[in-house]
């Protein structure tokens, strides 16, 4: 193709989307003449190139269009109708651009109708103004082909408008050639437009001006060369480097050094060229979400935060339709009618939120919108309709869990297949997209408020962490986005290769992970390896689904160049490429998709399933716990709250002393006493375990037979106990375990523990309200506050806790729950808020829910902090904050 | 580049030679990019039998196309390290693992002879007729035929 041809497509293409982007801006902000300026530029360069290319039917469309802006200009009002009608004529530039690209000639046809629409529409825009058009008349005919390729400056004027300012006043001249500035003049093959930007830029100031000038076009192939070769030097660096460790001293060593900073050098600027801003995938939107508001009925306002995150050329390649897709689910299915939003109590127009930025070596894309959210009741009938769940499945199911089903293949909750979306491809396609650049996607919603997506995607596909493995006496690399962790299996421990049938599989944490021997899966089993129980496990997620790959042996990670595979090999689903390693050998790149399709898809969803009950039950009670398991007194393990603990030690037993008939130990130079729980002795030789509790310079040590584990355990207890010291008995690691209650040990070394700050001046003293349904947290709780030295009421229910607020006891803050029966914690707050007496109160939420959503609700409700179930210290800081600020404001 | 040479004669065609076997094949000079030591060949699980492995050749990374294999000829014996013939098809690089290298012949187009009917048809089809010469017969090798490499049913 002709190569001013090409340039000129590819420049009149992507002045077309600015356009496109520009309009619908300017159609929300009519007076900003900024916007309609570059719009106005951009339109009249496409017009002058095609003139010059000669593309006739394409110069008498921009044409009609500019000279509709130009009413604009002159202050015609810029209704909805006519920028739709300049939007169909951009749409048509961009068809018969489509068929110049293939055909490399304009097609035939006409474009009459179009042209007489928007010369109507010119007509009626000056009779409204009640103003002759006379530039746009005389204008014609006489065009020259200016190109100035940047926005005109204050003060400066367009070529366009110097001619016609001359041809104005030519009447007094009669000199029918008007006297046209020397540079378009004189050159009016391509050199014209190089000149014309050299008498820009002698002119120039503005700062944009010049970076758009600074830029040039470079093709991807030439970039993509660059990078091999890059890739190739840092292999040669290696090498080279290898050989000077090798040996000690030579002159090679400081230049050797010099080049191996310079090649990081520029294998990051090599980096850097391929990476763009996110922005140009979104650059279509504002047009999509203009038209969808005008098809729909709908007033939506599109909102783009952080466009100029930057991410891989290839991977916003492969996200711009992917995010086109849920863009548009937002409009059709997220955003309510304007009545219903109305009804709903929110505002008319419609609000969908772009918002990218980095995370790790991650971008994080979120679509939001605040419309209706996911209709749980409708995905739950699709679900049943398509066999995804059944009833019962679903009953057990968190909302959250039900919502994840706008995954599956072929889902559409669109009761009406609407021309926007709702085809039945739909987020489907969108995960398989995401899937396959080893990104993840999640859905959050909230009925009535609004529903978000969020898409983590790596920043580039061309280097990636990966974990060199072996097997069978080959290596492998796998992206290490997929891998969870390592676990080493042996034979006799509590990670080993078990078999069920002939299928091997691991116990990991209550779950059972499925295995696949990689050197089975490839066909390379040479039969050495001895011990089918060991082996190292590579801990893999794809998707919802976990599964171990067994390896002979793990090395190290590397960041690896990926390079496609030959053609001759792509069919093999277990790779995804391959690789140079650092000391030159190529290496094939494991695809985790193919090994997790090659697993199975019966033992995907059977895990599936089993991965979903497990968070289920977590997220139905509370999040973990970490406790510290112990023995003491008896056979049976007992545990306590490790975020309670101040420290675990070990004492020899001939350090421990008898005074007063109670035992000490000289611990940081006090005299620490200690407790035992029925049943432990102090031993008299060897160690001694003990947990030491301590708070203001005061400590204690319970002594203790054992310390068995620190577990992540859901702190449930499910028999309370009315024997002193024991709160009751909770399932922990499968075993019944007794969780202690400290705050029955605190008084036995000292008794005034919990006393003796509200023997102090009552000044200093202040007092708390806590709330919480569960007897659990009130007994953990209150000892912990106690020996902080406030002084504690509880209520065992919000309504209980408005009561004791309301007797006219004073209190300095309010501590509250939020999960609670009748009254939640939000609820209990706005209630505060609300009442006139109270409403200064403080207000802090104490809740295993930290998230941040969670948080900005609690925001809402009136709360001034959140802190998490068992952090200690945090709860302790953000009541001294709270009480600190009561006392500043009395 | 054209291995084509006008002479008074008609056209000729310079050609690699290569032992693969005990057989002398001929390679159009105009495909062949070089020829290397292959080194540190990486084998490609699950990938055809025709498909030695995978190397690095000055950081490009070369599939090695075992020709023995290829042309169904027994496998070479241990110890004597094969050599490569680079060769490139549509933007990718190959090595054909060869025997041993040979002269460049430079011969008439007319000299070439259709392939026997009887030869070797897994032969035949890489095969671009037979030149004779002294005291042996040199197979030319139709490159792009011999990468028309398909994925094992056995493997895949």
């Amino acid at each position: 193709m002709d190569d001013l041809l090409k340039e000129f497509l590819t420049e009149t293409n992507e002045s077309l989307d600015v356009v496109d982007n520009q309009l619908v801006k300017f159609e929300q902000e009519p007076n900003n003449a900024k916007i309609l300026d570059n719009i106005f530029r951009l339109v009249h360069t496409i017009k002058g190139t095609c003139g010059f290319l000669g593309l006739p039917r394409l110069e008498a469309l921009a044409h009609a269009a500019e000279t509709l802006m130009g009413k604009f200009r002159d202050g015609m009002p810029a209704t909805g109708e006519a920028v739709t009608l300049i939007l169909t004529t951009i749409d048509s530039i961009k068809e018969i651009l489509a068929q110049l690209e293939a055909t490399q000639a304009e097609p035939e046809g006409s474009d009459q109708n179009l042209i007489d629409q928007l010369h109507a529409m010119v007509e009626r825009g000056t009779q409204a103004m009640a103003e002759p058009a006379v530039a746009s008349q005389v204008e014609q005919g006489t065009l020259t082909f200016q190109v100035l390729e940047r926005p005109l400056r204050p003060g400066e004027v367009s070529l366009d408008e110097l001619e016609r300012a001359f041809r104005e006043t030519s009447t007094e001249v009669a000199a029918p050639p008007p006297p046209v500035p020397a540079p378009t003049a004189a050159a009016p093959k391509p050199v014209e437009k190089p000149a014309a930007r050299k008498l820009a830029a002698e002119t120039e100031t503005a700062e944009s001006d010049r970076v758009a000038n600074q830029s040039i076009r470079v093709n991807v192939d030439t970039l993509e060369h660059l990078m091999t070769m890059v890739s190739e030097l840092v292999l040669t660096r290696n090498q080279l480097l290898e050989i000077s460790r090798r040996n000690e001293e030579n002159e090679f060593k400081v230049p050797l050094q010099r080049l191996s900073n310079v090649t990081a050098e520029l294998q990051e600027g090599v980096m850097k060229t391929r990476m763009q801003p996110i922005g140009n995938a979104w650059q279509k939107l504002p047009r999509i979400v203009r038209d969808l508001s005008s098809e729909l009925g709908k007033q939506i306002e599109l909102e783009m935060h952080g466009a100029d995150t930057e991410l891989d050329r290839q991977v916003l390649d492969l996200i711009k339709d992917p995010l086109t897709h849920m863009v548009r689910n937002s409009a059709d299915h997220g955003l309510e009618s304007p009545q219903e939003r109305v009804n709903a109590g929110k505002p008319e127009q419609g609000t969908i939120r772009l918002s990218a930025y980095h995370e790790g070596g991650h971008i994080i894309i979120c679509i939001a919108d605040n419309g209706r959210g996911l209709n749980t009741e409708r995905i739950k009938a699709k679900a049943v309709a398509n066999g995804l769940a059944t009833e019962s499945d679903l009953e057990k199911m968190t909302e959250a869990q039900i919502h994840k089903f706008i995954f599956a293949p072929g889902f559409s909750t669109a009761a009406a297949v609407t021309s926007v979306s709702g085809r039945g491809v739909g987020m489907d396609v969108v995960r398989t997209n995401i899937d396959q650049i080893g990104g993840t996607i999640d859905v959050k919603s909230v009925a009535g408020e609004g529903t978000s997506v969020t898409v983590k995607i790596p920043l580039t596909l061309a280097i990636v962490s990966a974990l060199i493995v072996e097997a069978a006496g080959d290596r492998f690399a796998i992206p290490q986005l997929a891998v969870v962790e390592l676990v080493r299996a042996r034979a006799n421990s509590e990670h080993r290769i078990e078999r069920i049938k002939d299928t091997p599989v691991l116990r990991l944490r209550n779950k059972l992970l499925p295995l696949i021997h990689l050197k089975k899966l490839l066909k390379i089993d040479d039969g050495t390896s001895s011990d089918p129980e060991n082996g190292f496990i590579v801990v893999t997620q794809v998707g919802s689904q976990t599964f171990g790959i067994v390896v002979d042996g793990v090395f190290h990670t590397e960041e690896i160049v990926v390079k496609p595979m030959s053609t001759k090999l792509r069919h093999i689903a277990m790779f995804s490429g391959n690789t140079i390693l650092g000391d030159g050998a190529v290496i094939m790149i494991i695809d985790p998709n193919g090994i997790a399709q090659a697993l199975g898809t019966s033992v995907a969803t059977q895990h599936e399933i089993a991965d979903e009950n497990a968070t289920m039950r977590a997220g139905a009670a509370e999040q973990l716990t970490s406790l510290l398991v112990f023995r003491a007194g008896s056979a049976q393990p007992k545990a306590v709250p490790l975020a309670l603990i101040t420290r675990l030690e070990e004492i020899a037993a001939e350090k421990i002393e008898l005074s007063n008939g109670r035992h000490m130990v000289q611990y940081r130079d006090k005299l620490m006493p200690l407790v035992q729980m029925d049943g432990v002795s102090v031993g008299i030789s060897g160690v001694q375990p003990i947990l030491v509790f301590a708070d203001d310079g005061r400590a204690m040590g319970l002594v203790v037979d054992e310390i068995i584990d620190i577990v992540e355990e859901r702190l449930n207890i499910e028999v309370a106990s009315s024997r002193d010291g024991i709160l009751g008995s909770a399932v922990v690691k499968g075993q019944a375990t007794e969780v202690i209650d400290v705050g029955h040990f605190l008084p036995m070394a000292f008794e005034d523990w919990f006393s003796r700050r509200e023997m102090r001046p009552s000044s200093s003293a202040q007092s708390v309200l806590l709330v919480d349904d569960s007897a659990f947290f009130r007994n953990m709780l209150a000892p912990v506050l106690k020996a902080a030295g406030y002084r504690v009421r509880v209520a065992t229910s919000a309504q209980e806790g408005l009561v004791a607020l309301r007797s006219g006891q004073p209190f300095d803050v309010v501590l509250t729950d939020i999960e609670m029966p009748d009254m939640n914690g939000f609820e209990f707050a706005e209630t505060i808020r609300a009442d006139q007496r109270l409403n200064a109160m403080p207000i802090i939420a104490l809740s295993s829910m930290i998230s941040p959503a969670a948080i900005e609700r609690g925001r809402q409700a009136g709360f001034h902090d959140y802190v998490a179930k068992f952090d200690r210290p945090g709860l302790i800081a953000a009541l001294k904050e709270q009480t600190a600020e009561v006392e500043r404001a009395a | 580049m054209s291995s084509k040479i006008s002479t008074s004669e008609g056209a000729v065609t310079e050609y690699v030679t290569t032992m693969i076997g005990e057989q002398l094949f001929g390679l159009p000079i105009a495909r062949v990019q070089d020829v290397f030591m292959p080194e540190r060949l990486t084998r490609v699980p699950l990938a055809s039998s025709d498909v030695a492995g995978v190397l690095n050749l000055r950081g490009r990374i070369v599939t090695a196309i075992d020709m023995r294999a290829r042309l169904g000829l027994p496998k070479a014996d241990a110890g004597r390290p094969p050599m490569a013939v680079g060769v490139e098809l549509r933007g990718e690089s190959y090595g054909l693992l060869i025997d041993q290298i040979g002269e460049v012949l430079k011969l008439a187009d007319d000299g070439r002879e259709e392939n026997p009917v009887n030869l070797d048809p897994r032969m035949a089809k890489m095969a671009a007729g037979v030149h004779r010469l002294d005291g042996q017969l040199m197979v030319v090798l139709d490159v792009d035929r011999v990468l028309e490499i398909l994925p094992d049913k056995l493997a895949a």
